[in-house]
């Protein structure tokens, strides 16, 4: 009973905001606003429209109707999303330990300062991810070229067949590649500022204790840049689901092995745009930003546990 | 209080969506009263010459390189009429465009190159004008039935050709006389034959056969007399990709793949270029705008090509099919249809103009007395050895199978076409097996569409 009596008291108090309070507050609102009409008029309302858009069907003939959660169930049963899907998740399995695995080593040589020229060397790394992934799918699809491409050439020099880089059995793999050499520098800069932050007492303790340098990076600086290292790992999921750039170009110098279904978001875009599906691509949109959530939430939440 | 207070503002809400969805409704009878709307009266030469003395602004979109230079013509004809040519891209990635601006309702042009096979996707939105009523109806004996009937798919005609492609078979002389062959085959059978011999006896394939060019496999059906697709302009299309006619296509191709006598290479990619400049294909069954494009790509083999018509199925008549051609379409949305339909006959029609087309623009003309006059068909061609190409070409435009027509979903049924045909090309499968599939996935798409399939 005297806790509820106490409530409006408090809550008085709460809200008796002296007049330079509130005019901060006012200030604060003035400021965040044109973020937030951006933010509403260029991300939320597009958002709620292209739901709003998953909800219909317009045929050629007849126009357009209602259609409840059709192009939901279709897209559930639909073989080349799925397929897409199960790409891209191959991709992740794959790809994203080996690229997020270098990073972490190239950040923890640099971090040691055993390597000379690290500076120079920090620069190298970072060097591809400042090339635009259009101009670097371009130029791997020049050096993956089968018949004019120097991967290739020096191979037929060596005496060893030309490997075909762009077949419908090796394009996936030629993908991965791309896209480490693209994006090592980035994670590598981030779990290298992220070592920056790590006291150095704590690795002077252990070396003292007679730890390796070997030991100190596995058990003082990695546990100690955990954070850096999920915050990569989830800019990778959702990079990978996203996989666009580098299928829609490398099919033109492989028009055979990469489908128009080849990632769910190239799926989408060919949906929108060479069949006209607006609804169904809208539907497929909204399905892989969710598969996108939740697998990301998965991550985020294993690690979580683990640390506790 | 607050109830009741907020009560109007929630009445007030409703008034103005009721008022907007009203108004957009309205929007859209008017704009569909103007697409559907009974046949025009003839427009007089009065109205004619009011529209070209106006000062208009026209928009015209077009890929053709370089075509201001005949606009120009048309603007010192007409100086009250200023063009405003714009490329937005080539083939699809115009249409993607173009789709959109009619979507919105505005940014469209008043005058549009459209490919044939595209013709019937712009109809079914009722994009595309009909221009009987402008004089266009007038024209007809001024090509060959079929490039006429390419534009004018369904009673009304939607656009003047500008170009076209009628299939031939380009070949390297000197290859194949290296493999003892002096002729170029006059049947398929002949082809298949002198295949093997190239293949046995040099390092190069006789042709490449894309695994990424509907347009070319489809051209090849075009000849064969297969009658893939259909459209009556309403709602019901004809879908045959798989019929008997043109499973003898695909078995014949089959064949000449699993045994390694043709390369399926995808075409118009750094590979394929390279493949022509190294010899390995020793000829291109292709297009009448074929000869002048690997001038300009395979300049090194100058003087060693050769042009001949398409081998045939069976001796008598020959048959060609035809492989790519547009056409300018005046756009239902414009404000000046008459100026934009005068632009679009001046273009493809004036003597002058026309033969600019041809001459600079390198496209493969579509009149009748264009392809018979003197001056085009004795021109020889040095890349080709002295031959008269152009003679050839226009010996073999009329004899392109007259009664073709496409889907109104081409987009859609060419990109199926390469997940299903292309993909059994490329692995060396069951041509006929992948036919069925794309027929069946065709038909999938034009119910879901709500079109009836015959």
């Amino acid at each position: 009973m005297t806790l509820t009596a106490a409530r409006p008291v408090r809550a008085k108090v709460v809200h008796k905001v002296s007049p330079a309070v509130r005019s901060q507050h006012r200030a604060a609102y003035i400021l965040v606003l044109p973020f937030l009409i951006f933010f509403t008029a260029m991300l939320l309302a597009p958002l709620a429209y292209s739901a709003y858009l998953s909800l219909f069907r317009t045929q050629l003939i007849g126009g357009r109707q209602f259609a409840g959660l059709e192009n939901y169930r279709r897209a559930f049963t639909d073989p080349s999303f799925l397929d897409g899907l199960r790409r891209v998740a191959l991709f992740l399995v794959v790809q994203v330990p080996i690229m997020l695995g270098l990073a972490l080593f190239l950040a923890l040589a640099l971090d040691s300062g055993l390597a000379r020229g690290a500076k120079t060397l920090r620069l190298l790394y970072f060097v591809p991810y400042a090339v635009p992934g259009v101009v670097a799918t371009l130029m791997w699809g020049y050096l993956y070229g089968p018949d004019y491409g120097p991967i290739a050439q020096v191979a037929e020099r060596l005496g060893l067949g030309a490997p075909d880089l762009l077949a419908p059995g090796s394009i996936l793999g030629s993908m991965m590649n791309i896209v480490t050499w693209e994006y090592v520098g980035y994670n590598m800069i981030i779990m290298y500022a992220a070592l920056r932050a790590v006291p150095a007492e704590l690795s002077e303790a252990a070396a003292i204790d007679g730890a390796g340098a070997v030991r100190i990076a596995w058990s003082i600086k990695v546990p100690a840049i955990r954070p850096a290292i999920l915050l990569t790992v989830i800019f990778s999921i959702i990079g990978t689901f996203q996989l666009f750039n580098e299928p829609s170009l490398l099919r033109s110098a492989a028009p055979n092995a990469i489908g128009e279904d080849y990632t769910p978001n190239f799926y989408a875009y060919s949906i929108a745009f060479t069949q006209q599906d607006v609804n169904y691509a809208a539907a497929l949109a909204f399905l892989l930003g969710t598969v996108i959530a939740v697998i990301s939430y998965l991550v985020q939440s294993a690690q979580n546990r683990r640390l506790a | 209080m607050r109830k009741r207070a907020t009560k109007p503002a929630a009445g007030t809400v409703l008034t103005v969506v009721t008022v907007l969805s009203a108004v957009s409704l309205a929007a859209c009878s008017s704009s569909s009263d103007e697409q559907e709307g009974p046949a025009q009266a003839p427009v007089n030469q009065a109205q004619i010459d009011e529209a070209l003395n106006t000062p208009t602004t026209l928009t015209f979109w077009t890929w053709v390189p370089n075509i201001e230079d005949e606009v120009a013509l048309f603007e010192a004809k007409y100086p009250s009429i200023d063009v405003k040519v714009e490329n937005v891209g080539q083939g699809l990635a115009q249409y993607q465009k173009l789709r959109t601006a009619l979507k919105s309702g505005e940014g469209a042009p008043d005058l549009v190159q459209v490919e044939f096979q595209y013709i019937p996707s712009f109809t079914i939105t009722k994009s595309l004008l009909d221009l009987t009523p402008y004089g266009a109806g007038d024209l007809k004996a001024n090509y060959p039935e079929w490039i006429w009937n390419q534009v004018a798919p369904s009673g009304g005609v939607y656009g003047l050709p500008q170009d076209s492609g009628p299939m031939g078979n380009l070949y390297r002389a000197d290859i194949l006389k290296e493999a003892g062959i002096t002729e170029a085959p006059q049947t398929w059978e002949q082809y298949a034959a002198d295949a093997r011999t190239v293949r046995d006896k040099t390092d190069s394939y006789i042709s490449n056969l894309a695994s990424n060019e509907p347009a070319a496999m489809v051209g090849l059906l075009w000849q064969a007399g297969a009658q893939p697709f259909g459209f009556d302009g309403e709602k019901t299309v004809t879908i045959d990709v798989n019929s008997d006619a043109a499973k003898q296509v695909y078995a014949y191709w089959q064949d000449l793949i699993a045994q390694d006598l043709v390369s399926t290479d995808p075409d118009f990619t750094d590979s394929w270029y390279q493949g022509f400049s190294r010899d390995k294909y020793a000829g291109w069954l292709t297009a009448a705008w074929a000869p002048v494009f690997l001038q300009g790509t395979v300049k090194d083999t100058a003087g060693k090509w050769k042009a001949a018509p398409l081998p045939q199925w069976s001796s008598g008549e020959p048959v060609a099919g035809n492989w790519g051609g547009s056409s300018d379409a005046v756009l239902a949305t414009s404000k000046n249809p008459i100026a934009a339909y005068e632009l679009a006959e001046f273009l493809n029609t004036d003597p002058e103009s026309t033969r600019m087309l041809n001459e600079q623009q390198n496209l493969f003309p579509v009149q009748t007395a264009q392809l018979e006059d003197s001056a085009f068909t004795e021109a020889k061609s040095d890349f080709f050895g002295g031959q008269p190409v152009n003679e050839l070409f226009s010996q073999i435009a009329p004899t392109v199978n007259t009664d073709f027509q496409w889907l109104p979903f081409m987009d859609y049924a060419y990109s199926r076409f390469n997940e299903t045909i292309g993909d059994a090309m490329t692995n060396k499968g069951d041509l006929g097996a992948a036919a069925d599939l794309w027929q069946s996935d065709l038909e999938k798409y034009a119910q879901q569409q709500g079109f009836e399939v015959n």
